[in-house]
């Protein structure tokens, strides 16, 4: 029979982990939600992210917050140029996947290519600390990414709901034509939209440096999981992708913890067909 | 002209007529034609002499011979690149220092040797199709297996297809490797998923005290997985409590739950069933809750463990190492002073040689025995010399008389990690003067 502590710290560590899939989903669920384009590359994106934080910093001595912000500035501007992209080629949702996974394909092997398939870690003095509560362990850089992807998420869903631009943006999503009809400019606001996305991806991969260690195929590791979470947290919905997130998180740690550790991979996709059976009001 | 060639016939006949008088004379007798028979041997001496002149230039010239010669190109693939890399650098740094002396001491059938390698990223799908290219495109003459248990299986169904003789030095399930002509060089005997947990238990029981109960921490990696379920009977066995056995996704890179239940149960003892950096990773998460294992053992490690301040007394298995008593042969020392200075130079963050370079080094040494008993590069040939025959290595004897052509007894030692170094610790006759097993 688990320990008490041990159920508590798995709690913990599901919760921090839970962080990391909701920094990587928010993205994805607002491009699918708001812009309905369905972006696979966004893992892609983000392991990118992570691989210049580390390459900026290991090799190039850049600390990995003015790497971010260099990647977050970059990928904002990225995000834009994808957008246009997607419509001056008039892509549709279903067709944004399949040109998405293939950036993806390409992405990973020109990681492959440039830094190979060796694993990479960025070791930083953060990196094995932890602050102590009591019999609890709190890693200091996933509690960081945790607290950032919470106010990522906070603001986001704040700025759709109280700002002006957000509220246009919203009701584009709704109803693209009547918004244009009122005066809203949907081109200009998508493309700053994509570019948020694109950035909140950025935001993810210097955390994925400093918290996990890279190999390319990385990527795919994350799809499966970071699909139920954007579905269970609802497409557009930032709260939404972050509560998916830690709720997946801890399922996962629980599992590991009471179960068997090979059985979390499981817990993702279980969940997610159960809350669609049980239909709760909020899926 | 005309005159010159009856005229050396002529002396030819006279030569062979004074220096054949008493051994030909009854066959020219017999014959009856004195002419033809100093004709005959004059051709006689003519040759004799053709073939020393011959044989003189061969002589003379035999070092430029081999040079012209194309070289014998031995194929392999590596894990250079992805989860296996840092072992697969060292088996490419054992085979290039093993290739490298061969070539100083003369070369193979008076050829020199090329080691054409390639990398298969971690990969057995990438490393089936790169034999395929090694031995149908790049055309080598002999191959040698790749690192990792999938890869050579994968690697070994494109030698039984071009009949090709395989020699792998890291196959952890010996059982499957049904090709005949297939050949380990792995020092685990036969079926080493019985032994060595019985020898790890061996060695912790003979220390002041101890462990009371052991926990098995398992990739689900199939030889990983085997040898977790050796453990699992080996404790049984001996009806100590297992503290728990937790299996993980070969891949896995978040050991924060799995560490917290290692915390949680405490174990005296924890075999850890892992490859490459995941023993690192489960290291790190557990430092990162505040806990340190009492004593742990680590299957198949990367060789940076042993420089981790976190894997300070932990143990793993041996069969060569840069310490007494492996490196006390002429060769053995030899190699593990070349490959330290290798591995610096490569910057590999553990430089010094062990048993995955030790067990590469010896998988040579098999096939370029085979090669010299033969004196052929034909696979059958060396194939069925190496069913008959043991071959002495760095690491000693391999007869390939056990299972699957291993050798019938576990070569296997302990190693333990102190002061950043590994040194071997057991059996007692074995271990690296002054080291002793450490544990609480």
């Amino acid at each position: 029979m688990p320990s008490l502590s041990l159920i508590e710290q798995s709690v913990i560590t599901g919760l921090l982990t839970g962080g990391l899939y909701g920094l990587l989903a928010l993205g994805l669920s607002m491009s699918w939600g708001l812009l309905r384009l369905v972006n696979l590359g966004h893992f892609a994106i983000a392991l990118l992210g992570a691989y210049l934080t580390w390459f900026m910093g290991t090799q190039l001595g850049i600390p990995p917050w003015w790497a971010g912000l260099i990647i977050v500035a970059a990928f904002f501007i990225y995000g834009i140029a994808l957008h246009w992209v997607f419509m001056r080629f008039a892509v549709t949702e279903m067709a944004s996947m399949l040109i998405t996974f293939a950036l993806a394909v390409i992405i990973e092997a020109t990681l492959q290519f440039i830094w190979t398939a060796d694993f990479r870690r960025y070791e930083t003095a953060w990196g094995s600390q932890s602050w102590v509560v009591g019999s609890l362990y709190f890693p200091k850089l996933n509690l960081i990414a945790f607290l950032v992807a919470a106010l990522l998420a906070g603001g986001t869903w704040a700025w759709l709901r109280y700002t002006y631009v957000g509220r246009a943006m919203r009701a584009c999503a709704e109803d693209a034509p009547i918004a244009t009809a009122f005066g809203i400019n949907h081109r200009r606001l998508s493309f700053m939209f994509s570019g948020l996305c694109a950035a909140y991806a950025g935001v993810a991969g210097v955390f994925i440096a400093l918290v996990a260690t890279l190999a390319p195929s990385q990527i795919w590791a994350w799809v499966g999981v970071v699909f139920a979470v954007v579905i269970i947290g609802r497409l557009g919905n930032p709260i939404g992708a972050l509560a998916g997130g830690i709720l997946i998180g801890v399922c996962e740690a629980l599992t590991m913890a009471v179960v068997n550790p090979s059985w979390a991979s499981l817990v993702s996709f279980s969940v997610l067909i159960a809350l669609l059976l049980f239909r709760p009001r909020w899926v | 002209m005309g005159d010159g060639v009856p005229q050396r016939q002529g002396d030819a006949g006279r030569q062979a007529d004074r220096a054949l008088s008493a051994g030909w004379s009854a066959k020219a007798a017999r014959l009856g034609e004195e002419g033809q028979v100093a004709m005959r041997s004059g051709f006689a001496w003519g040759m004799a002499g053709a073939l020393g002149v011959c044989a003189l230039a061969a002589l003379t010239s035999a070092p430029a011979q081999a040079q012209s010669d194309p070289p014998i190109r031995i194929g392999q693939t590596l894990s250079l690149t992805g989860p296996f890399a840092q072992t697969g650098l060292a088996h490419q740094i054992a085979s290039e220092i093993f290739v490298d002396r061969l070539n100083r001491s003369g070369g193979l059938l008076g050829r020199k040797v090329e080691y054409v390698v390639l990398d298969d990223q971690s990969k057995p799908d990438i490393s089936r199709t790169l034999y395929e290219r090694l031995v149908t495109a790049d055309k080598v003459d002999l191959i040698l297996g790749p690192y990792g248990t999938a890869a050579i299986l994968a690697a070994m169904t494109v030698a039984q297809r071009y009949h090709k003789v395989f020699i792998e030095n890291t196959l952890g399930q010996p059982q499957l490797a049904t090709y005949p002509w297939h050949f380990s060089a792995t020092i685990g005997g036969p079926d080493s998923t019985s032994t060595l947990p019985v020898k790890v238990l061996d060695a912790y029981a003979s220390t002041p005290h101890p462990p009371k109960n052991v926990m098995i921490v398992a990739s689900k990696f199939p030889s990983a997985a085997d040898m977790a379920r050796g453990m699992e009977r080996a404790v049984k066995a001996r009806k100590m409590p297992l503290a728990g056995f937790l299996e993980y996704d070969a891949g896995t890179r978040d050991f924060g739950p799995l560490a917290a239940r290692i915390k949680d149960a405490d174990p005296d003892f924890m075999f850890v069933a892992c490859l490459g950096v995941e023993g690192d990773l489960l290291l790190e998460a557990l430092n990162k809750i505040g806990y340190r294992p009492h004593r742990h053992f680590y299957l198949y490690p990367s060789g940076l463990l042993a420089a981790n301040p976190l894997a300070e007394g932990a143990t793993s298995y041996s069969g060569f190492e840069d310490v007494e008593p492996y490196i006390a042969t002429k060769e053995g020392g030899e190699f593990a002073r070349a490959f330290d200075e290798r591995a610096k130079k490569a910057g590999l963050p553990y430089p010094h040689v062990d048993s995955q370079a030790g067990n590469e080094y010896a998988g040579w040494q098999i096939l370029i025995a085979g090669v010299k008993a033969t004196g052929s590069l034909d696979d059958q040939k060396i194939a069925e010399w190496l069913d008959k025959n043991s071959v002495e290595t760095i690491e000693g004897k391999r007869d390939f008389s056990g299972r699957s052509h291993t050798s019938a007894t576990d070569m296997q030692q302990l190693k333990q990690a102190q002061h950043g170094r590994w040194v071997v610790v057991w059996p007692s006759d074995r271990r690296t003067p002054g080291a002793e097993l450490v544990a609480p």
